[in-house]
């Protein structure tokens, strides 16, 4: 550990705002990223499921791919 | 399996997903390790620079971005490439789904260069030959995504975005070589493959293991994405609604 406490550590030296702000833009991209995915893969499973159920519904097979 | 026949099946979008899904998991999960072990490592653990004090710790934000903002076109023009003369259908999936993490990451290059740039230079931005190629890049991302829109049908935007996609490749030499062509203010490249690095292992070390996690990162959420877009585009097929029938049973 390169620090002696907490405060120095969040200080960086009188640089804590630069360092900061990288890492929390990186971290949120991280998350962003994360949640974006699993957005589009819930979205994506959503839809193709109620195209299956719709299917189902008219008794219809295949044929009906769009 | 040999190497050729790996070749062919990676070309089938079917045969991709049904493999991928441990690929993916192993990828994001040595993404996690490696990027909370060496971010932690960077804030707390590296010592300072004499020169920078700590904010030189941007460097383990930044590198690995930079890193990934030019692997990531280079596996663009790749895919071009092989769109372009062998019309893989693999190839065009991976041309609509990789442009917005490769522009993020570039962002996120120039967004940690600048933050960094302002205590060590002196300035958030200078007009010199890293930074003004590396914005090239962010608009050649642009370019990419504006182009997919623009072209209605999917496999003529396809072609048109492997082209730029390839043609693009061009500026990834130009943003390599900036520090050493023209006078500038950026630091000359932290790893080379012919020497040993100029900083110490307690500086480097971390940062080959964000590098490593950044690698891993695009390996995750490529596959991610090819997953979500294979379903999308083999709707109607057999396996597909039979994997929608799988997944509905909770």
């Amino acid at each position: 550990m390169m620090f002696d406490s907490w405060q120095a550590f969040f200080a960086m030296g009188g640089h804590g705002l630069y360092v900061w702000m990288a890492y929390s833009a990186a971290a949120a991209l991280l998350v962003a990223n994360l949640a974006g995915l699993r957005a589009e893969r819930r979205r994506t499973r959503r839809q193709l499921q109620g195209q299956l159920r719709s299917g189902a519904e008219e008794g219809s097979d295949a044929s009906e791919a769009p | 399996m040999t190497l050729k026949e790996f070749w062919h099946r990676l070309g089938s979008p079917k045969w991709f997903y049904q493999m991928s899904g441990p690929w993916q998991r192993a990828f994001a999960i040595l993404a996690v390790l490696l990027i909370v072990v060496g971010m932690a490592w960077g804030l707390a653990f590296a010592p300072p620079d004499y020169q920078q004090g700590n904010s030189f710790r941007i460097i383990y934000v930044h590198v690995p971005a930079a890193i990934l903002a030019q692997s990531v076109y280079v596996a663009l023009g790749a895919a071009g490439v092989l769109l372009l003369v062998w019309r893989m259908k693999m190839a065009q999936l991976v041309l609509e789904n990789l442009v917005g993490f490769g522009a993020w990451m570039t962002a996120l290059a120039l967004f940690s260069g600048a933050v960094w740039g302002k205590p060590t230079w002196g300035t958030w931005w200078v007009f010199d030959g890293r930074t003004t190629s590396t914005l090239v890049l962010l608009f050649l991302y642009f370019g990419l995504y504006a182009l997919r829109r623009a072209i209605p049908a999917r496999e003529a935007a396809g072609r048109a975005c492997a082209l730029l996609a390839v043609v693009g490749v061009i500026n990834i030499p130009v943003i390599k070589y900036s520090v050493e062509w023209w006078t500038t203010l950026h630091q000359g490249a932290t790893f080379k493959l012919t020497e040993a690095p100029a900083m110490p292992a307690s500086m480097w070390a971390p940062l080959l293991v964000n590098v490593l996690g950044a690698y891993c990162l695009f390996a995750a959420n490529l596959i991610a994405k090819l997953r979500t877009a294979i379903l999308r585009q083999e709707q109607g097929t057999a396996w597909v609604r039979e994997w929608a029938g799988r997944e509905a049973r909770p």
